[in-house]
């Protein structure tokens, strides 16, 4: 046989093993939850992908390990690479959606804004964690859409609230020069539209930098930077996006106390590379760094001693590995409210939907969990998806991130009026009607 | 045996010209495409419409889109992104702003748009040749994503500069927004993509393909025949576009639901121009085979490790799936270097003579 006819044979043998690549069987749904994890743990932004995805599923083997489960009903998750591309991650999604999936996290604003249409049609509970369509906070047109425990918005306001208290006050923002550096993306655009509200409410200056994906270049917009002189920056970065900018900002002698980078702008892989330089690089965040809460040592005692652990020991506690776990517990927490108390079953897709809806994370329940101190508590509501939660800033030393500041609120006054006019705008476009939350009970 | 052509005589100029001229053949693509339209959508899942099938369906559009150009006129194009995203936007905001127009004739005119917009474009082949080409149409690609991320109304001012297509039927059927069924949408991509390929496989089979081939074989042979380049070549370049623009519009309308400047980015136009190269270039076939081959030999070797119940953590699995999906590109481009389309020919010729090879 020649190499041509191989080469054919192969060609035959690809379509005819074609129908057999259909989804592996549906499993029977009832006894397990199921979540589908779509993780990038390759491609080039794995460095902040892996972190997340270890955290996620370490907490869930916690969880599996130390408690069989939520209340008696283990939990499965299968991990899909999305390598943070859209069409792969929607690809994932329809893959592991007929296996009854509990829930989404789609960990990509693109794929978040692919899946939200197909949440209600799918009857998938969509949990944007503190990231996505910020429109999708109000509850009442986007019932199967979730961002608590805060969105890009309230981030916004937030900061400014903190460079506020650290000029002496909110009125004496007047004047000030502040500049938002931001990745190109509706990811990066979305505090925009917040930031240019509150520049006219506290009349600072805002400049718009826009950096094109992926980021590598930014000598122009650092020159700008260094023209303006402003007096605070803040950064909606991503990825390689984020050490260039940390670097640039170092190299043209920024005070670096003064440059906040957004919660996807500030982990270990966006300051280390520029070593000294990016110490006092501030970023917000909505959970503590660090090892040094009940909920780590239970992770290292019940998963990483038995072998079970997703990484390396010495890799937790990062800010990202952190925000796996939190997104996990927020998950576990939906589903265990969801059950209502009914032991051995999994809950039902209207059930999810609703157990997300009536979360309740108190100050008790977080103490219970081991997490005291790592988040803070969360409301969520019928109207409300966001919670409109806190916000803390955690500093660089050069060697860890510090919390130094208090929980910040953000400006529900502002924020709030925007995302409701925002929400009846993006629903419309998907023909969505508003329900009454009055009568969901 | 399969190709029994005996009694098979051609009495009229038209048996004689037809696309496919042998009996055989006429009948395996007409049950083909009944099939396509109406055992696939009752068999087929969600998971195989969504992911699979319309994927490769819009691609092949692209594909032919960019082989008539490049395969057929011989000018190289790195814009194929950037002209589906005209398509793409222009179907947008034409369909928001005259929600009453019908979305199939929203589709044609944002190809009519592309088309437009690939013939500025154009206007500098006919003095750049080959990778200078590539070139200047490469800054078409960044000079159009650039121009959609940077100006607001492309997207009528949404905040995060994302379109989101809206609802639309085709008669009493919803065909695009979240509600469309993915048969209905497949239904729908299926019929562009025949009348596309139709139109195409006519087009270069009559005089404006012959003075495409004349181009692309020696632009001043051709010239000195009577063939005039500027015209040709700005034909190629709106008529390639017009199919692009569509594929662009399908793409977002059809597929994708909803899209971002990032969606049509340089990758795209690699991605099409690679289909048509593995596909075969200068063939209509070619680019649905390539298009076959890079939607489905990913997803098929991602499946790989579930079917046969191998435990690899994702993130090897991934990089098994990289290497062994390159290793067969360059594995198919050395047996056979025209593309897929030749493999597919010389199977054919094989067939004809088999069981008995003189």
């Amino acid at each position: 046989m020649t190499l041509r006819a191989c080469s054919i044979a192969l060609l035959a043998v690809l379509v005819a093993a074609g129908p057999a690549l259909a989804p592996a069987p549906v499993v029977a749904q009832g006894k397990d939850v199921f979540i589908p994890l779509l993780v990038y743990r390759t491609g080039p932004f794995a460095p902040s992908g892996i972190p997340i995805a270890n955290g996620f599923v370490d907490y869930f083997t916690l969880l599996n390990e130390r408690d069989g489960g939520v209340n008696g009903v283990k939990i499965t998750w299968e991990e899909c690479e999305t390598q943070y591309d859209t069409k792969q991650g929607v690809e994932c999604y329809e893959r592991l959606k007929g296996r009854g999936a509990a829930l989404v996290n789609p960990y990509s604003t693109g794929i978040t804004y692919q899946l939200i249409p197909k949440a209600p049609v799918d009857k998938v509970p969509v949990f944007s964690m503190g990231y996505g369509m910020s429109a999708s906070s109000d509850g009442r047109w986007f019932p199967w859409v979730f961002n608590f425990p805060t969105n890009y918005w309230s981030q916004a306001s937030a900061v400014i609230r903190y460079i506020g208290t650290q000029e002496g006050g909110l009125e004496k923002l007047k004047g000030k020069k502040i500049v938002h550096v931001f990745h190109n993306s509706p990811y990066g655009k979305e505090a925009n539209p917040t930031l240019e509200e509150l520049s006219r409410k506290y009349q600072f200056e805002l400049t718009l930098l826009p950096v094109d994906t992926p980021g590598q270049e930014q000598k122009s917009t650092w020159l700008q930077v260094r023209k303006l002189n402003p007096d605070w920056i803040f950064m909606s970065g991503w990825g390689v996006m984020n050490q260039v900018a940390v670097k640039e900002a170092a190299a043209i002698g920024f005070k670096m106390d003064h440059f906040i980078g957004n919660w996807w702008s500030s982990s270990d892989a966006d300051v280390v590379p520029a070593g000294d330089g990016a110490k006092g690089y501030k970023g917000a965040t909505f959970h503590a760094p660090g090892t040094n809460f009940k909920v780590h040592s239970e992770i290292v005692k019940h998963v990483y001693d038995k072998g079970k652990g997703a990484g390396k020991k010495e890799e937790m506690g990062s800010p990202l590995y952190n925000r796996g776990v939190v997104n996990a517990m927020f998950s576990a927490e939906a589903i265990r409210t969801a059950m209502k108390g009914a032991k051995g079953q999994a809950p039902t897709p209207e059930q999810m939907r609703w157990g997300f809806e009536n979360l309740n994370l108190t100050e008790k329940r977080l103490e219970e969990i081991g997490m005291k101190g790592f988040t803070h508590p969360i409301k969520v509501t019928c109207e409300d998806h966001e919670g409109s939660g806190p916000v803390l800033i955690e500093q660089w030393d050069g060697k860890k991130w510090n919390i130094v500041s208090d929980w910040i609120q953000p400006m529900k006054d502002v924020v709030r009026p925007k995302i409701e006019t925002a929400a009846v705008d993006e629903a419309k476009k998907l023909g969505y009607s508003q329900r009454d939350c009055g009568k969901e009970k | 045996m399969i190709y029994r052509e005996a009694g098979q005589f051609k009495t009229s100029y038209a048996s004689d010209q037809a696309i496919f001229p042998i009996v055989q053949d006429k009948w395996v693509v007409a049950a083909g495409v009944v099939a396509a339209f109406v055992a696939v959508p009752l068999v087929a899942n969600e998971y195989w419409l969504q992911a699979v099938l319309i994927p490769f369906l819009i691609y092949s559009m692209a594909a032919i889109g960019l082989n008539l150009l490049t395969g057929y006129a011989g000018q190289l194009s790195l814009g194929t992104g950037g002209f589906m995203a005209v398509g793409g936007y222009a179907a947008f905001k034409l369909t928001t702003a005259f929600p009453w127009l019908n979305i199939v004739v929203v589709f044609a005119l944002a190809g009519v748009i592309a088309a437009l917009v690939g013939l500025v474009f154009g206007v500098p082949s006919l003095r750049i040749k080959g990778f200078y080409l590539a070139v200047a149409t490469l800054a078409a690609q960044f000079f159009l994503i650039w121009l959609f991320n940077k100006v607001a109304w492309f997207t009528n001012y949404a905040s995060s500069g994302t379109i989101t297509a809206p609802p639309r039927t085709v008669a009493g059927v919803m065909v695009t927004g979240p509600l469309a069924t993915a048969g209905a949408r497949y239904v729908a991509a299926l019929g562009l993509v025949m009348l596309g390929a139709l139109v195409a496989k006519n087009l270069v089979r009559g005089r404006i393909g012959r003075s495409w081939m004349a181009i692309r074989d020696r632009d001043i042979a051709a010239e000195i025949i009577g063939v005039r380049p500027l015209r040709t070549k700005l034909l190629a370049f709106g008529i390639s576009s017009f199919y692009c623009g569509v594929a662009g519009a399908e793409y977002v309308f059809l597929y994708l639901g909803s899209a971002e400047t990032l969606a049509f980015d340089i990758g795209l136009s690699f991605l099409v121009l690679f289909m048509v190269i593995i596909g075969g270039l200068g063939s209509i076939l070619g680019s649905f085979l390539g298009a076959a081959f890079i939607v489905l030999v990913p997803i098929f070797l991602t499946n790989v490790p579930h079917m046969l119940h191998l435990p690899l953590p994702v993130a090897l699995q991934k990089q098994i799936e990289l290497m062994v999906f390159g290793g067969l590109i360059i594995f198919f481009l050395i047996v056979e270097p025209h593309g897929l389309a030749r493999l597919w020919q010389i199977a054919k010729e094989k067939l004809r003579l088999w069981p008995f090879p003189h």
